[in-house]
């Protein structure tokens, strides 16, 4: 039987605050442990939680740049369980009316877009942070645990999508997607190996042509883009071949372990799935008003969606526009400048995400310090289109003006890169080879064009590269008589 | 209208390592609290007209917060003074079986 | 003595506030072995307290009316550097970081914290014999108990080892003791006492208030105590009320609702009597005397003992044995969590407990927990449409007086019975107050509720004040001295 996988994901986004969601403690990561505490995150006899206005602006940023409806009411409940780092052996949460709701996000993988559609966007409190000593670091044969509530309270946004992805390529792209959109807002420091992301993903597959959702399988402790893709393959295929060999999949958790590139049944809390959800009592309702909301909207950057579809417009194809919207912000105010200042939208995509970038990465150039502007970049692809230096010759006058050298046409004539448009000079120059090699002539008359790129060669190795190949090429076809 | 009652799981759910004896003596007291708390059932009148959700501040709060600014934290050594255990600045506990 | 008369005597300089809290630490030492009252007096806190005082009268700085005066606080307020447990066994010997911000208040206001006072563990229970540390008794007959569960706070102003006490009230645990124990009891409205630092019972429904000898006292000391406070996300933003203003005024005119639901079987005959005589007497005073019937109290007490709990099973939940608190053995955090809640837990607390994790588990949340919120909705409804009508509404505060130790402790239904009167007001937040009437025939006080719509605290206490008048109550009680 053929089947397909039927993927959603959810995400903790930890917001890069001043201050934690529910107290004054700062949100400082690396610090000596439990030093940002005090009587509320710490869950103390008696303290209570006041929310950061900071925090709920933040998600519904998100919220709208996820293209979510931004409820008008919402409230915050506690969803119980114990566990060691949750001072208060419960979260502050949100059930059944979250801050944002039916949101979408398109991604792209091999050129085609898919949309994946987002159930909620929710606000939460961090954990505290568990170290396992002993045994290995396996939490099964550990000699005691220690706890630091730094993070405890920290804010969290969790963003769930459908289950609309359907590969291990379309889960990464959306991980991906939503980094992107969340670093864009500046609301998360977004770095994934600080764990300031999150990833859990939901998998089943079922018989293609089949409504239904399988039987789901969640998969936790996947700490990068690869790992998720990684172990979003993996399951799917054990869960296919589970199937294929009679065997039926069972609602679990399992571990992602990067090591062993596999996923692994995990035991988990007794009753885990009985929350027992219910209004905070400690806050009260939350109501997101038409001024708050649109002020939050007016605040919103450009988003990676709007700024892809702004640079197809302006003529790049939709792979190109794709990378130079991931690309470093100053790269991509160059290219707004460039294009301002009367240059090609293609061309100066193309040379800042290819020569541009290359050369930032070669000299470890900060890209917010370059040399080049809109006007000198602009210039240099004026001098491209008119022949006026060669497509090869550019690229050394551009590491001329990326060296502070001075404007495009100072470096060309400094280094002597313009191309020869005087024809007499070219003439002899063509006259010159031809003479030399009477045999190369006498084969291009009789109809052997491949000599023809042997003897362009050879005049613009003459000309030390400044002839414009073209006119040589014509030239040479008007003396053989082609 | 008895109440049926999984105490074993209740208790499991509120972390309470009880006997089968005090397990046994909770449910039952339980089960006479619970038959007069089922009262609330017979609520008379459209329940649509009190839903669920409609108690919120006597007073009609909403949106109580607080702006994003950093307030001193706790002096660790007079937090960790109360801990049962603690060891380099981290409260201890035995291993933690599930996740 | 009063505040208000204290107050007085401190200011024209024929009292100082270390020779009041002397006196009032005298009363401690003869009275505590028989009541029982607190659980820690802080007397060298106190000293330092009152001597401030002292110096500020000295330098002519007046703080306001609690300047000097020893306050009780029930022990489920938490105090800086003193031991502060609710009662409860999971808590011995925690000593909190920080100060609630009743107690920042009192502290800022120069008032002389005495020390803290017993209680039924966590302020579950109508009679403190839910304390893990001994139950207190009731100073008008010490065979009896003292209410609950500001049982020790009110206890301690009736005999006068304090001139204010403040109690926490959830479902009637400051204006029930109040009123066995023949003190005034107040719970203000909803959300206008902070809560910071008050160890949660049922958030939604705890509420401190003052336990004072007068209708004045109440008035002034609740002043001190509330107003917005930025760390608590329910308190109140708006204007607040003027206690003191309408004071004396009487109750001419004003049309007082009798609660036809809270009379009849369960109550006493010399409660129900002591009731319909002041009610009779506040006719005679020109009010207008109003039945009203208010249906849902019939289920009241059916809905606050499952949302009560179901808050209480998630607020109680962070009592681990990791962080403060008892710690029992274990192989794992689990085991050592379940055993450390198991051990430190009392039974009524473990019962309330179990019975909230079971109306908000899954398969039940909406048969119990669900339906008691739509209740207390309904109970709101209800108060509404009686205030369209009526300024205030009166009724006992508790069914009987006080009863025996031990009466009730086996049959955790029939305690709960005793609240049945108070409980209302916490589900529809509205304020009320106990004023004592006078004695039954066994000697023992009767406490008369008084309750006003939100925020009607000003009509709160001009009618408490007439039914104070009326009543014309000021005996106290008479204990055997014991030396200790
Ligand atoms: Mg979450
Ligand atoms: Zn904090």
């Amino acid at each position: 039987m053929n089947f397909e996988p039927v993927i959603g994901i959810e995400v903790h986004v930890e917001l890069a605050t001043d201050s934690k969601m529910f107290c004054g403690c700062a949100v400082s990561f690396g610090e000596e442990p439990n030093t940002n505490v005090c009587p509320t995150c710490l869950g103390l006899p008696g303290a209570l939680p006041v929310p950061n206005s900071a925090a709920l602006d933040a998600i519904i940023g998100i919220g709208l740049a996820l293209n979510c409806d931004v409820a008008p009411n919402s409230v915050f409940h506690r969803k119980n369980y114990f566990y060691a780092d949750l001072p208060k052996n419960y979260q502050i949460s949100q059930f059944d009316v979250p801050v944002c709701v039916d949101g979408h996000l398109d991604i792209s993988v091999n050129g085609t877009i898919h949309r994946v559609g987002i159930e909620r966007a929710h606000m939460e409190e961090d954990t505290g942070k568990s170290t396992h000593l002993g045994g290995g670091g396996r939490i099964d044969s550990a000699e005691a645990t220690l706890l630091d509530f730094n993070r405890s309270g920290v804010p969290l946004v969790e963003v769930v999508s459908r289950p609309e992805i359907y590969s291990a390529a379309q889960a990464r792209a959306y991980a991906q997607g939503l980094r992107e959109v969340v670093a864009e807002l500046g609301v998360s420091d977004a770095r994934l190996e600080e764990g300031s992301i999150r990833f859990d993903a939901n998998i089943s597959i079922r018989p293609v042509g089949d409504e239904n959702l399988g039987t789901k399988v969640e998969i936790k402790n996947m700490n990068s883009f690869r790992s998720l893709e990684l172990a979003v393959a993996y399951e799917i295929d054990r869960q296919t071949q589970l199937v294929d060999s009679g065997g039926t999949v069972v609602q679990e958790t399992r571990h992602w372990d990067e090591e062993a590139g596999i996923t692994q049944s995990m035991r988990t809390k007794e009753g885990s799935s009985d929350y027992r959800y219910f209004a905070e009592p400690d806050l009260t309702p939350m109501a997101m008003d038409e001024e708050w909301v649109d002020r939050i909207r007016a605040s919103l950057p450009e988003l990676p969606d709007a700024r892809r579809a702004r640079y197809q417009a302006s003529g790049v194809d939709p792979a190109l526009s794709a990378v130079l919207s991931s690309a470093d912000a100053p790269i991509r105010r160059l290219f707004d400048a460039t294009v301002a200042a009367g240059g090609p939208a293609r061309p100066a995509a193309s040379w800042l995400t290819g020569e541009v970038t290359a050369w930032i990465r070669k000299t470890g150039t900060d890209p917010a310090n370059l040399e080049l502007t809109g006007e000198s970049l602009a210039e240099l692809l004026g001098l491209i289109e008119t022949n006026t230096v060669s497509a090869s010759a550019a690229k050394e006058v551009l590491d001329g003006v990326l060296l502070g050298e001075g404007s495009p046409t100072e470096v060309a004539e400094a280094r002597d890169l313009l191309q020869i448009s005087d024809t007499d000079e070219i003439n002899s120059a063509v006259d010159q080879i031809l003479s030399e090699n009477p045999d190369a002539l006498e084969s291009l008359r009789s109809g052997e064009q491949k000599v023809l790129g042997y003897l362009v060669g050879q005049v613009m190795r003459a000309t030390n590269g400044k002839a414009d190949p073209g006119l040589v090429n014509q030239l040479i076809r008007s003396r053989a008589g082609i | 209208m008895p109440v049926e009652i999984d105490i074993a799981h209740v208790a499991k759910l509120a972390r309470l390592d009880l006997t089968p004896d005090e397990m046994e003596g909770y449910r039952s007291q339980l089960g006479v609290i619970l038959e007069h708390a089922a009262k609330v059932q017979s609520l008379e009148g459209d329940p649509e007209a009190h839903p669920e959700g409609d108690v919120t501040h006597p007073l009609g709060l909403v949106n109580a917060f607080r702006d994003d600014e950093v307030r001193p934290s706790l002096d660790r050594a007079e937090v960790l003074a109360s801990a049962p255990e603690s060891r380099d600045g981290y409260y201890v506990v035995p291993p933690a079986l599930e996740i | 003595m009063s505040i208000a008369h204290a107050g007085r005597a401190l200011r024209d300089g024929t009292l100082t506030a270390t020779d009041l809290l002397g006196s009032v630490l005298r009363k401690a030492s003869e009275t505590e072995a028989q009541i029982h009252a607190y659980l820690n007096i802080d007397r060298t806190g106190a000293e330092e307290a009152a001597a401030r005082a002292d110096a500020d009268f000295g330098d002519g700085i007046d703080r306001g009316p609690l300047q000097g005066i020893p306050i009780a606080l029930k022990d489920n307020m938490v105090t800086r550097g003193l031991e502060t447990t609710a009662a409860s066994q999971i808590l011995a010997g925690y000593v909190p970081p920080y100060d609630a911000t009743v107690v920042t208040k009192l502290r800022n206001t120069g008032a002389v914290i005495v020390g803290k006072t017993n209680l039924d563990e966590f302020a579950m229970g109508s009679s403190t014999e839910n304390s893990a540390y001994g139950t207190s008794y009731n100073p008008w007959d010490i065979t009896r108990v003292p209410g609950g569960s500001s049982g020790g706070s009110a206890a301690a102003v009736a005999v006068g080892s304090a001139l204010a006490g403040l109690g926490s009230d959830t479902g009637g645990s400051i204006r029930q003791p109040a009123s066995l124990c023949g003190v005034v009891g107040m719970k203000p409205t909803y959300g206008t006492v902070s809560r910071y630092g008050l160890i949660a019972f049922a958030s939604s429904l705890d509420q401190i208030g003052p336990l004072t000898k007068t209708v004045e006292d109440s008035a002034l000391t609740l002043s001190a105590l509330w107003g917005h406070d930025p760390l608590d996300a329910t308190s109140y933003r708006g204007d607040y009320p003027n206690p003191t203003r309408e004071l004396g005024h009487g109750v001419e005119g004003l049309r007082i609702g009798v609660v036809s639901e809270l009379r009849g079987d369960g109550y006493e005959p010399d409660v129900e009597s002591a009731v319909s005589d002041m009610v009779d007497r506040l006719s005679g005073a020109g009010a207008e005397i109003v039945e009203l019937s208010l249906p849902t109290f019939d289920i009241a007490l059916s809905s606050y003992y499952l949302i009560a709990p179901a808050e209480a099973s998630a607020n109680l939940a962070r009592f681990d044995g990791i962080r403060y608190g008892h710690r029992a053995d274990g192989d794992t955090t689990e085991e050592m969590m379940s055993r450390s809640r198991a051990e430190g837990f009392g039974p009524e607390v473990t019962r309330r407990i179990l019975l909230g994790t079971y109306a908000l588990s899954a398969g039940y949340y909406d048969a119990f927990y669900g339906q008691a919120q739509r209740v207390r909705s309904a109970i709101r409804a209800d108060f509404a449409r009686a205030y369209a009508n009526v300024e205030v509404l009166v009724s006992p505060t508790s069914p009987t007086a006080a009863f025996k130790a031990g009466e009730r402790t086996q049959d955790p239904l029939a305690m709960y019975l005793s609240d049945i009167c108070t409980i209302p007001c916490n589900l529809s937040g509205d304020p009320a107050i106990s004023v004592p009437l006078g004695l039954d025939r066994d000697g023992l006080p009767i406490g008369f509720q008084v309750m006003a719509p939100a925020l009607g605290e000003t009509m709160l206490y001009r009618v408490a004040s007439a039914v104070e008048e009326l009543a014309g109550f000021d005996a106290s009680p008479e204990l055997a001295m014991v030396a200790t």
